[in-house]
């Protein structure tokens, strides 16, 4: 079975990871119940005849995409494989509402056509020319882990030598307003902003020169009973042979919501104490905002120095060798990743 | 040849029937599916013809034993009665007792409720419990919900080539050993929003469609759901196992051409074809049957027409299109026609490719117009997507 390397991973959040350093030394605090991922300059990436017709999904995703290929010295890959919670949901809403506000007249077609979940990866495709294998997940929370597990899959099996996978989210305009409606509504409801952006990674079956990082092993599991989180983690690592004790850093999912108590008790339980980091609070909540802790763990492993503010706790400087991420929706849509050093 | 990923059950409810049997049956009698909309309000509802399920929501809810305050959307009840049927067909009794997973297509997710509340989700409370099971991923949790699934459950959402993309994926879990069992298929309802997307697309034909008919004026929509059990070989061993028919290939690639049309010479959907093949083992004169994606558009058509002469050269095989039977369902085609192409193998038959009248005149190729028996081994079946999605899958006896 082939190890599968991580040759790039570039993320545009609300915050500045997406900048020519590489990496975030200043935190953008934000108090805002939503906000909106802080947009590079797109034209740098994208032909301005394109851009005009491109909603934030679509111009995140082909900008994300483009840098992570150069970054990773691919020009074709043998896979395109994009996640995606809500698909593209500014053309979702337009559509709608014209069709709704006009009662299914005069609609026209070009919202339709881009409101599909799979449009990022066919925009992707289409500008590449490339007529690999292209797939797209919209599964909630765990739509970026799908990609990988896709990815990881083929490149275990030699089926693929370069992957491009990516998880993208827009906030759009009016949906999220609904989902913060409802959310305010519950006892304990998520305390971070919501929120969008997109993480592109290269993953590969070669070890070269400048890769970032090992995908060790990517899970998911839809439900797992509170008491049981423990356990299933425990599984997990031992599955994959690693001790409790050798996991240097662990990126967490919390959102200030009830279910929370997911990650108390990981890092109360299993990890006293190894560093934890958190970062919804900075890049916000959507459905595919664990990519952006797929970024983290790679910038660790990297060498690089995340702000003090990501860490819930921090041991004095060391190098991360194995980072563990875990994330968790409303207690559904599990995922475990574990990623090491080359 | 290799023998490919066992198939050991199967479900379906689709505008010809609300479960396996009635689709055999259907189309064993050449008996369409298509018809007025009797469920879904829409505008243009006199102007086409569509495929519908014959069951209200209350009606499935009921069945399924669902609470009055649930908030299933039709995509998720559709999904709920054909996995269902898939798991008791595959005689499972106890779904922990082996690694299980779900992978379940939708396109439109729970649409059908979104456009009917979306104007009243700020102001009344009642419609609210419609938000949260907007997304595609809120359909398979449900479905999974309803199963005891609680492994690896996703979703794929690649437009209309969906199902076959969730079929393959499980395929290869089975193989490389991540699940010893998986339900894959896919669900898509009829919603307002999909009738006026292909409307202002002009391809929404207002008669019943014609596949591969040089005359032919466009699709017609359709809403189903579909779902196989996949099971390892030790799995099918230990518990002595029917197995209906073999996944034997699989190929996923893009067209790259156009983010809704289809190239001039079928690029995707040949670079598919050909990788199942391979997957499989199998050399293209070893196909019997190929039950065609052939959605009755102008460009669908020719362009999968050219594909099949590229791939099949001056050799191709007896083919044909159900779409004239169910509509295009969309995410779910994939899964319908996988059980379609189940029931061709297990039956030795090939459905009829109804309306058809006359060949185009840039192939001449001439499908099965009739309901024909003959001994199947191997059959191929295509779904190809907007965003340039091409899928081909091989089932084999």
């Amino acid at each position: 079975m082939k190890t599968c390397y991580i040759h790039s991973v570039v993320s545009i959040s609300a915050q500045d990871s997406f900048s020519e350093n590489d990496t975030i030394f200043e935190v953008r605090e934000y108090s805002d119940y939503k906000i909106s991922a802080v947009h590079p300059p797109y034209r740098d990436f994208i032909p301005l005849s394109q851009l005009r017709r491109m909603s934030p999904a679509v111009k995140m995703g082909v900008a994300a995409s483009k840098k992570a290929l150069e970054k990773g010295n691919v020009e074709q890959p043998d896979a395109i494989i994009t996640g995606s919670g809500l698909g593209c949901m500014a053309d979702t809403e337009t559509f709608l509402n014209t069709l709704l506000e006009n009662d299914e007249q005069f609609s026209t077609p070009t919202a339709f056509i881009q409101s599909t979940h799979n449009t990022v990866a066919g925009q992707i495709a289409l500008g590449l020319k490339c007529k690999a294998y292209n797939t797209t997940y919209a599964h909630g929370s765990v739509s970026f882990e799908s990609a990988l597990v896709d990815a990881q899959l083929q490149i275990e099996a030699g089926e693929a030598k370069n992957i491009l996978v990516g998880g993208v989210d827009e906030l759009g305009t009016e949906f999220m307003d609904y989902v913060h409606l409802v959310e305010q509504k519950q006892m304990q409801p998520i305390q971070v902003s919501l929120s969008e952006g997109a993480t592109f990674c290269v993953l590969s079956s070669e070890k070269k020169e400048g890769a970032v990082a090992v995908l060790k092993a990517v899970e998911i599991r839809s439900k797992i009973a509170e008491e049981n989180i423990i356990t299933e983690m425990h599984d997990f690592l031992k599955t994959n042979k690693v001790k409790p004790s050798e996991i240097d850093a662990v990126v967490l999912g919390n959102n200030g919501d009830a279910f929370d108590v997911y990650y108390e008790n990981l890092q109360q339980q299993l990890f006293p104490e190894t560093d934890c980091l958190q970062y919804k609070k900075y890049v916000g909540e959507f459905f595919t905002a664990s990519g952006f802790a797929f970024w983290m763990g790679a910038q660790l492993i990297e060498g690089y120095t995340l702000p003090k503010n990501f860490f819930i706790r921090k041991a004095e400087s060391k190098p991360y060798k194995t980072v563990l991420l875990y994330n968790q929706f409303k207690g559904s849509q599990h995922s475990f990743v574990l990623l090491t050093q080359c | 040849m290799k023998k490919g990923v066992a198939i050991t059950g199967m479900g379906i409810v689709s505008a010809i029937g609300d479960s396996v049997e009635e689709n055999l049956q259907a189309l064993l009698t050449s008996k369409s599916g298509l018809g007025i909309s009797k469920h879904i309000q829409t505008h243009h509802k006199n102007a086409i013809k569509i495929g519908e399920v014959g069951f209200t929501n209350t009606e499935i809810a009921t069945q399924l034993q669902l609470s009055e305050d649930n908030n299933f959307t039709r995509t998720s009840l559709l999904g709920c009665l054909a996995a269902k049927e898939a798991i008791q067909n595959a005689g499972i009794k106890s779904i922990s007792e082996y690694k299980t997973g779900l992978i379940s297509a939708t396109t439109v997710g729970g649409m059908d409720m979104t456009e009917k509340y979306w104007k009243q989700f700020a102001s009344n409370p009642e419609s609210q419990k419609y938000i949260s099971s907007h997304h595609a991923g809120d359909s398979t949790e449900k479905i999974a919900a309803s199963l005891g699934i609680t492994d690896y459950v996703t979703t794929i959402s690649t437009a209309c080539s969906s199902a076959a993309n969730a079929i393959m994926l499980g395929a290869r879990l089975v193989k490389a050993g991540k699940l010893d069992r998986v339900v894959v298929g896919g669900t898509d309802a009829l919603s307002k929003f999909t009738i006026n997307g292909f409307k202002s697309l002009m391809i929404l034909s207002e008669t019943n469609c014609t596949p591969f008919d040089a005359n032919r004026s466009g699709l017609n929509l359709g809403e189903a759901a579909a779902y196989l059990v996949l099971e390892s070989d030790e799995v099918v061993a230990a518990q002595n196992k029917s197995v209906l028919a073999y996944v034997s290939g699989y190929g996923n690639a893009n067209d790259a051409f156009h983010q809704t049309a289809s190239s001039k010479t079928g690029e995707g959907a040949y670079l598919a074809m050909k990788k199942a093949l391979e997957v499989a083992g199998l050399k293209s004169s070893e196909i019997d049957y190929v039950n065609a994606h052939g959605t009755a558009t102008q460009n669908n058509d020719l362009s999968e027409s050219i594909a099949l002469q590229r791939i099949f050269k001056e050799k191709i095989p007896s083919f044909s299109s159900t779409k004239a039977f169910t509509g295009h369902t969309l995410a779910a085609a994939g899964a319908v026609e996988a059980v379609f192409s189940i029931l061709a193998l297990q039956k030795n038959s090939m459905f009829a490719n109804l309306g058809f009248k006359t060949a185009m005149p840039e192939t001449g190729l001439v499908p099965v117009t009739q309901l024909q028996k003959k001994e199947l081994k191997h059959v191929l079946s295509n779904s190809f997507g907007f965003g340039g999605n091409c899928s081909t899958l091989l089932f084999s006896k």
